[in-house]
């Protein structure tokens, strides 16, 4: 019997070292460690021999039965590995092929000069009002102290509607609009939104355009504090270190006027191509409220003062990104759109 | 306005200032300076040369043989200007000149002859061909005769200078003289003036016994100056006052012509001169044009006046439309011998109506317009006087004849110092503000806490408390403000509910593929009202620029449609876009369109682009649903959504739907007619529009969490047979309808129609979920409400459940 149990090993581990993959090898097991395998018979068989020779050749058949479940065992990892090896190589791919992709649009490049304007002021405590388009002769004029027959009015013919409606020509009416609305309570307000102007679409010139103005009214509102503002948003939008300086200017709505230009972001100031080689850039105009306009809307201009600022979001994207034409806004092609898709630092 | 800054020199001591520093600190202090034009342009070599010998080239017609005196020599130049002639003093450029332009001149031979140089017009030296004198026009520039060869050509032409061209905002209307434009620089490097000198020797007889004036529209010209000057001899005016008239932009006439304009850039002041003779009848009368009346103007031109144009007449008839130009029946001509100068006050808005109905502008009707200084009418004619005696040899009467009923008072402001420094956040002290003042030349005193200001007429836009706050920060340097932000009580700023929800429409928007696109709101009146969602009058133009953009959309669809064909004609194989606009449509109460914003999209081409995985896909219908749909989820609205087939114009008849939010019609979604398409160069191009404000602003229930189940839902299919006309979305009605509180999903897994099926019929598959959150669901219970559901399908919609 023991002579049988020797045979049965050796068989055994002959079988295990034949089996060249997992399949094989539990057949093995099975076959020779399973349920109704050899070494289980002769387990079975030991109730034949005399009661001393039972636990010795037990002990034997267990040595034998652990010695092929080791082998076995180490033989399986091995085939294991192995099996997951030739799976892993099988399953490989060329990583440099091009992924599934993710198409996504984007803002409107003006959208997104808009909103990081809109989100800025909003960060300084101002709301956004927004107006209708086709207005009043009476808002988008008269009560911006350009009363009929003003010369000013000559600076920006309009398209008119009738005699008394007009396509707005800024966005100042909707200021006009909050402050009467305010009923004389101190404001502070964006407006950013379409304006219209008979001039011939070329490079420069659009009949339709954007634009964006501020308008703050509370007691004692200085120009020092026009001043903080305008500096506060030429850092935010155009970099840490611009430089702005103030020039006189005429509009019919503010009293002092200025406009603002910012230290060239190109060439810090030294002279280049964007700031025509004067260091500077007109970004925006801006004044101190005139009494007439806080008069009119019901606003104590002896009590009350304010300052208004306006520019254009056509401007300020073709200077950001060097668009030479602003036809572009307006054509919407997709090669122009797509490249305002990524993120700015 | 262009400025000489040689001649401003003459009337105030500009520190010997470079142009460009000059121009610099004029812009930073109020008047922006847009150019600085070299008028030398870098010219050399440009000499006075004296034709000694001109005779014709024997092998060319047009040709002439010059031997020119350029002063260290005489030299051979071939000219081919057709007034060149022996005898005259010419402008030579010497071979190594470079003129404007980059021409250089060389020695050359011209048809075998040798020509050193070349004898120039004045167009060749950079002066624009509209303000070459007439006689000069078509040639070489003739220089008089006291020019000396040799000498450099460029100061006897005014050419040695530098110009700045100001930008002038319509307040600063002072400074369109140079007289104005001194003050302004005087009150930046703190100089004094130097008025330009009137004084001449009086005939014995007077202008009154020469001429009677009456006005009879004293509201339009309240203040008329005439002087009479006789015996004028009319010639050509001195070379340095045509080349200053030349440099401001006017051309050189005769020099009464050049005296009128020259007064006219020196103080301001519009002056016309008439001949005495022509006039006939001694008398002038001002009065308001009869409806109808004539008149031919300078120009030759015809001009058929209104009963609000102001003219001057002889008593009979109009001899001037005032202060836009004069009639050609009083123009003065080489044969004059008396003249009238007439220096007025006529108000702005006269004239304004005037110029525009005759669209014809002016230096002086732009003078009118803005408002000339009252105190200058008198100033300019004296001025006018004195240089006819001196340049026109003429005999001035005495006196002049004059209406006057102007107020010529200046407008007093009283401002406190404290006032000024808190609009400004200054604390400017009073002796810098009242020196400010001094430089400014304004009358002022201070006295208990105010400044008492009169602010000189010629500058009319000083008049509250506010003006004088820009002059002090203006002239004390606005780089001296300091830098504060507004002390006020705090309060959040933020975007309003609608604001944040159209951002997050526009975002999702991009996120699905969509760039967004801005377009035009005028269109033309064809276009305006297609694919509207609502039927409402136009808004139109009253003047339109083009047909083109003559009248406001009423739906965002075209605009969009032009740009995939834009975008398609130049080989994009997706085009995606989106817009949020407004639609002008009919008429509020107030008189404006209703203003309503709209959301559109337009989808064309491939949608799906992921070939070598094998997956590839056209825009369908489906696809811009699919983006509505999630957009509705979006806004919480998408239980109520649904939509509906439809037929408009423009839209593929059987793939168009209306879309709608709990049976109100919100928007409309549809592939574009193939006819359309066609015309449009374009392949199948989807489109949907919404009213977006209806949809952000129609009320949605709170968001509120439902518990998440912790139960297993069961899950079961059912394939149905149904005509093929029948919905999907009806046969889905049905079964949410009918399939109690236990259903909780509905899913559409397959459609098929076709060869297996029975002609007229389709085959629907829907995957039903039910579940119920507090416990495991029976199978009984299942089954009663999946039988509930069969049999409503069955009697609603006739559906057979397929094997
Ligand atoms: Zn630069």
């Amino acid at each position: 019997m023991e002579a049988q149990l020797q045979q049965l090993k050796e068989e055994a581990l002959q079988k295990i070292e034949a089996s060249m993959n997992v399949k094989e090898l539990n057949d093995v097991r099975v076959a020779y460690l399973g349920k109704k395998g050899p070494i289980t018979d002769l387990l079975k068989g030991m109730g034949k021999l005399p009661a001393e020779e039972r636990p010795k050749m037990g002990a034997l058949v267990n040595v034998v039965r652990e010695e092929v479940t080791e082998v076995l065992e180490a033989r399986m990892t091995l085939l294991q590995d192995q099996a997951i090896q030739e799976q892993l190589e099988k399953e490989s791919i060329d990583v440099t092929l091009p992924g599934r992709p993710v198409k996504t649009g984007n803002h409107h490049p003006l959208t997104r000069v808009v909103e990081e304007i809109e989100d800025l002021f909003i960060s300084m405590g101002y709301e956004i009002a927004e107006g209708p388009e086709v207005e009043k002769d009476y808002y988008n004029f008269e009560a911006l102290n350009l009363p009929k027959g003003h010369p000013a009015r000559d600076m920006q013919d309009s398209f008119y509607i009738s005699e008394d409606i007009l396509l707005r020509t800024h966005t100042s009416p909707v200021q006009a609009r909050t402050m009467e609305a305010k009923e004389g309570k101190p404001i502070k307000i964006i407006c950013p939104g379409k304006v219209y102007r008979r001039d011939n679409d070329d490079a420069t010139h659009s009949h339709q355009f954007t634009q964006i103005e501020g308008l703050v009214i509370g007691e004692n509102i200085r120009m020092s504090d026009l001043k903080g503002t305008l500096s506060v948003f030429a850092k935010k939008m155009f970099g840490e270190d611009r430089e702005i300086r103030l020039r006189p200017s005429f509009f019919p709505f503010t009293e002092p006027s200025v406009e603002m230009d910012i230290s060239c972001f190109k060439c810090g100031g030294s002279g280049c191509n964007v700031c025509k080689k004067t260091g500077w850039i007109e970004i925006l105009g801006a004044g101190m409220v005139h009494p007439n306009v806080l008069e009119m809307a019901g606003y104590d201009s002896k009590k009350l003062s304010g300052f208004a600022f306006g520019m254009g979001p056509e401007r300020i994207a073709m200077l950001k990104y060097g668009v030479e034409d602003i036809r572009h806004f307006y054509t919407n092609d997709v090669r122009f759109l797509s490249q305002f898709h990524r993120t700015e630092v | 306005m262009l400025v000489s800054t040689k001649w401003l020199a003459e009337y105030v001591n500009t520190h010997g200032l470079d142009p460009k520093e000059l121009g610099e600190k004029i812009t930073r202090s109020g008047i922006e300076v847009d150019a600085v034009i070299d008028r030398s342009h870098g010219m050399t070599n440009v000499v006075v040369g004296y034709v000694k010998e001109c005779m014709k080239h024997p092998e060319a017609d047009k040709l002439n043989i010059c031997q020119v005196d350029v002063g260290e020599e005489t030299t051979q130049i071939i000219c081919g200007a057709p007034n060149v002639a022996a005898g005259q003093k010419v402008i030579v450029a010497r071979p190594g000149a470079v003129l404007p332009g980059g021409i250089k001149i060389k020695k050359a031979k011209l048809r075998g002859e040798e020509s050193n140089g070349m004898i120039c017009s004045l167009q060749e030296l950079g002066i624009e061909g509209r303000l070459v004198p007439k006689a000069y026009a078509e040639g070489i520039y003739v220089l008089p005769e006291t020019a000396t060869p040799g000498e450099s050509a460029l100061p006897l032409l005014g050419l040695d200078d530098t110009l700045l061209e100001l930008g002038l905002t319509p307040n600063r209307s002072d400074a369109l003289s140079m007289l104005g434009v001194a003050y302004e620089v005087g009150a930046i490097l703190s100089e004094d003036m130097k008025y330009p000198e009137a004084t001449y020797t009086e005939s014995s007889e007077k202008a009154s016994d020469y001429l009677s004036l009456r006005i009879d529209a004293i509201e339009a010209n309240p203040m008329y100056v005439a002087k009479v000057v006789k015996n004028v001899q009319i010639k050509e005016s001195p070379l340095w006052l045509q080349h200053r008239l030349m440099a401001a932009g006017v051309r050189p006439h005769n020099n009464v012509v050049d005296i009128t304009n020259y007064v006219l850039m020196e103080y301001g002041q519009p002056l016309h001169a008439f001949d005495y003779d022509r006039l006939e009848t001694k008398e002038l009368v001002i009065r308001l044009a009869n409806d109808g009346e004539k008149i031919v103007t300078l120009d030759d031109q015809e001009r058929t006046l209104k009963s609000n144009h102001l003219v001057i007449t002889n008593g009979k008839e109009p001899v001037a439309i005032a202060g836009v130009m004069g009639g050609a029946n009083s123009e003065v001509h080489d044969g004059t011998t008396t003249v009238v100068i007439e220096s007025a006050y006529f108000t702005g808005g006269s004239v304004r109506q005037t110029s525009k109905d005759h669209n014809l502008r002016s230096d002086a009707s732009a003078r009118f317009e803005k408002g000339v200084d009252p105190n200058r009418v008198i100033l300019a004619a004296e001025r006018a006087a004195s240089l006819l005696a001196e340049l026109a040899d003429g005999e001035v009467l005495a006196g002049s004849v004059v209406v006057d009923e102007l107020d010529k008072v200046p407008a007093e402001v009283v401002v406190s110092p404290d006032f000024i420094n808190n609009r400004l956040g200054m604390k400017i002290s009073l002796e810098d503000m009242t020196s400010i003042l001094t430089r400014l030349k304004f009358d002022h005193q201070a006295a208990n806490g105010y400044l008492y200001i009169k602010a000189p007429t010629r500058r009319q836009d000083i008049k509250i408390p506010e003006d004088i706050v820009e002059e002090i920060a203006r002239m004390y340097g606005y780089d001296e403000i300091p830098m504060t932000l507004p002390v006020e009580e705090s309060k959040p700023g933020g975007l309003s509910s609608y604001q944040a929800r159209r951002r997050q429409v526009r975002a999702y928007l991009e996120g699905a593929g969509l760039y967004q696109a801005i377009t035009y709101s005028l269109t033309s009146k064809e276009m305006s009202q297609k694919f509207a969602l609502e039927t409402a009058p136009v808004t139109e133009l009253l003047m339109p620029m083009s047909e083109e953009r003559s009248t406001l959309r009423q739906s965002l669809i075209p605009h969009l449609l032009d740009a995939v064909t834009y975008n398609t004609a130049r080989q994009a194989d997706t085009v995606a876009l989106y817009e949020v606009g407004s639609v002008f449509l009919g008429e509020t109460e107030s008189g404006l369109p209703h203003e309503q914003e709209h959301l559109a999209a337009v989808i064309a081409g491939k949608w799906l682009d992921h070939s070598w995985q094998g997956e590839k896909k056209a825009v369908d219908f489906f696809v811009l649903k699919g983006i509505v749909e999630g957009l509705m989820e979006l806004l919480g609205h998408s239980k109520e959504l649904t939509f509906e087939r439809t037929v408009v114009d423009g839209l593929h008849p059987g793939r168009t739907a209306s879309i709608k939010l709990a049976g109100e019609e919100i928007g409309l979604i549809g592939q574009l007619h193939p006819s359309e398409q066609k015309m449009r160069d374009l392949k199948e191009t989807y489109v949907v529009e919404l009213n977006l404000a209806k949809v952000i602003n129609k009320e949605v229930e709170a968001l509120y969490y439902a518990p998440v189940s912790k139960f297993p839902s069961i899950t079961r299919d059912i394939a149905l047979v149904v005509d093929s006309e029948k919905a999907t979305g009806e046969l889905q009605a049905i079964i949410q309808l009918s399939g109690g509180r236990l259903l909780k999903g509905v899913h559409l897994f397959d459609l098929y129609e076709g060869e297996k099926m029975e002609a007229g019929k389709k085959s629907v598959a829907f995957s039903l979920t039910y579940f119920d959150p507090e416990r495991t669901l029976t199978d009984e219970e299942v089954v009663n409400a999946h039988n509930k559901v069969l049999k409503a399908l069955a009697e609603q919609a006739g559906a057979e459940l397929r094997g």
